[in-house]
């Protein structure tokens, strides 16, 4: 099974982020609400999901840009971990994942007699998130193949294929999975690529855990050879 | 093999590659940048190392310096102090001259590129007339997130002529009418300050700087400033001192065009008075290969500013595998996140209590400093500089 060629290539796209600033800031937690009901999604984005692109080998000690400025430039750890928390997986698209950051800061504040600010700290700056797409021009036809290129490419590959894929492109599994099950026909190896939570970890990591198991795949069928 | 295939062995696996795939779709693209000096400043510094870089992906770049009079960068000089918060008063006739002066270069020089980018405020008035069809980008390299309003506005009429403006910071954005992006500043992971050095060439260089090993050393490289605050520095030390046999090494710049930085050299010397612990070290602005050695030498870097615009220093600390703790203030909270690649502090005691801490924690020095390396490579390398530019150019010449 695992000598199958695909019939379709995967071709490994990398990319790069221009990061555009919207030259709007909030200084404390009730600005942070008001603008997060206006700004636009590719900012909920960057701020968000492209976290990772940034953070690519070393995962920051909270996993998206507002929990980290709550926790961090405010020094409220409540709803930096309110926020930490929050997988942005769970949400069917980006819209859906702002009205919840929304409802938790609302919450939080509600339950406030003051509002947190950014006395000591820098205030949040709202950015957007340009992602210019980089064909690598490197294709796989087997899993052996796809196991070498994957360790080798630029980590922005992984990005690509996993949350630009899923969050922008409206893959679900991302795409990884998808040729993985849909050209290889292994819906078990699939699987287990598309269940990777990459919220709690680097690119680096999902990388390695990606190529184990590859690994572990190609040497169940090298014993049984 | 291509110049850009040197950095291989320094930068993430990949990378080299993905650039490569990044140039191919501005291959060819004709690329001035146009700057103020080629000699001495950091946006020379980087010119230097990107122009051959561009050059190496297959982009006709070329580099060019404006000329003016003595008004002329008299008036870009108050430009620059007044865009970072400090009072001038520039006159009609000045400004006038500024003007003069761009246009007079405008004539002097070609235009003729797909993209033209213009670094600061000196040229920044060529962009008044547009003088190519290519896309117009304004890069500024300072702090002008506290500008003195006149000034920026008599500055903004021209910026916002350009197609794109670039800032070093998120902060540093202004209302305009063009997108803003945001691209660091980088260092040079194969330039003399930054490249490895033997065993052989650093026990030279501190040896002729009279640097001994023998005591944990730390080290600020930095200007005689009071944004910089080494008077901060050598308090901490001293309240390390008490517990640990250390030195403090003190490295800077010569101060002789600037009075206040003569006066910050005299308070400095007479803290330092009777410490043969305290060295300050006066540096010609060449002065790469030694601060490369004692960044190497160093047991922990400090860079405790005030304020500060990104602090470069910090990030070739960092490439050099040290902890580092910096003053909360700019580019620096962007570099030390912290507790994991560095420590950034809001107080003197606050930095005499990490510089305690890491002393008697040795194994989070480590640590620090490899996870601070780990950052340098991901985040502020030409590379990565490089790379912001290749995107940002077939961005924009999508039309987008």
């Amino acid at each position: 099974m695992l000598k199958k060629i695909a019939e379709h290539p995967f071709s490994f796209v990398g990319c790069w982020e221009l990061r555009e600033m919207l030259g709007r800031s909030a200084r404390d937690e009730q600005q942070l609400l008001e603008a997060l009901e206006e700004i636009p999604l590719d900012s909920i984005y960057y701020h968000t999901h492209s976290f990772f692109l940034r953070h690519k080998y070393i995962a920051g000690p909270y996993p998206n840009d507002f929990a980290t400025w709550a926790a961090i430039q405010v020094r409220d750890r409540v709803l930096g971990e309110k926020l930490g928390v929050l997988d942005p997986y769970d949400f069917e698209n980006l819209e859906f994942l702002r009205a919840e950051i929304v409802t938790i800061i609302e919450e939080h504040l509600s339950e406030l007699q003051i509002i947190p600010r950014a006395i000591y700290g820098e205030p949040f700056h709202f950015m957007q998130s340009r992602i210019v797409e980089a064909p690598t021009g490197l294709k796989a036809r087997t899993l052996t193949e796809f196991r070498e290129i994957l360790a080798n490419v630029d980590i922005s590959v992984i990005y690509y294929h996993t949350f630009e894929a899923v969050l922008r492109l409206g893959r679900r599994n991302g795409d990884f999975a998808l040729w993985i099950e849909g050209q290889l026909g292994l819906p078990e190896l699939a699987r287990k690529i598309s269940k990777l939570d990459p919220y709690m970890t680097s690119l680096e990591t999902i990388r390695h855990r990606m190529i184990k198991l590859c690994d572990e795949v190609l040497e169940k069928e090298a014993w049984s050879r | 093999m291509s110049l850009l295939d040197d950095y291989r062995e320094v930068v993430p696996k990949g990378t080299i590659d993905l650039l490569k795939c990044l140039a191919e779709q501005v291959k060819g693209k004709r690329v001035l940048h146009v700057n103020s000096t080629k000699l001495g400043g950091g946006v020379a510094e980087i010119l230097r190392s990107l122009m051959p870089l561009l050059q190496d992906v297959g982009l006709d770049a070329r580099w060019e310096v404006i000329s003016g009079n003595e008004e002329f960068f008299n008036t870009t000089k108050a430009f620059h102090n007044a865009l970072q918060g400090q009072e001038q008063h520039l006159s009609q006739r000045m400004l006038q001259n500024y003007i003069e002066v761009n246009r007079e270069n405008a004539r002097r020089l070609s235009f003729d590129a797909d993209y033209v980018v213009i670094h600061d405020p000196q040229p920044a008035a060529l962009g008044e007339s547009r003088l190519s069809k290519g896309k117009w980008i304004w890069r500024c390299h300072i702090d002008i997130s506290r500008p003195q309003w006149k000034v920026w506005s008599f500055l903004r009429q021209f910026v916002a002529k350009y197609d794109a403006a670039i800032f070093s910071l998120p902060r540093f954005a202004q209302r305009l009418p063009i997108p803003q992006y945001l691209i660091y500043p980088s260092i040079d992971p194969l330039s003399d300050k930054n490249r490895e050095l033997s065993e052989m060439e650093q026990v030279r260089i501190l040896s002729r700087l009279n640097i001994s090993t023998e005591k944990p050393i730390l080290l600020q490289v930095s200007r005689f400033d009071r944004f910089k605050d080494p008077l901060g520095v050598i308090q901490a030390y001293h309240l390390v001192k008490k517990h640990h046999d250390i030195q403090l090494v003190l490295a800077g710049g010569g101060a002789t065009d600037d009075p206040e930085g003569e006066a910050v050299l005299s308070e400095v010397r007479e803290a330092a008075r009777d410490d043969p612990d305290i060295h300050i070290l006066l540096l010609p602005p060449d002065a790469n290969l030694e601060i490369n050695a004692l960044q190497r030498a160093a047991t922990i870097v400090l860079q405790k500013s005030l304020r500060e615009g990104f602090g470069l220093t910090v990030a070739e600390a960092m490439w050099k595998g040290k902890p580092v703790i910096g003053g909360f203030a700019g580019g620096i909270t962007v570099q030390l996140v912290y507790g994991l690649t560095g420590f950034t502090v809001n107080s003197v005691e606050g930095a005499a209590f990490r510089i305690h801490y890491l002393l008697e924690n040795p194994e989070v020095m480590t640590k620090m400093g490899e996870d601070a390396r780990e950052f340098v490579r991901q985040n502020f390398l030409i590379t990565r500089h490089l790379g912001d530019w290749l995107a940002l150019m077939s961005y924009l010449g999508r039309g987008k």
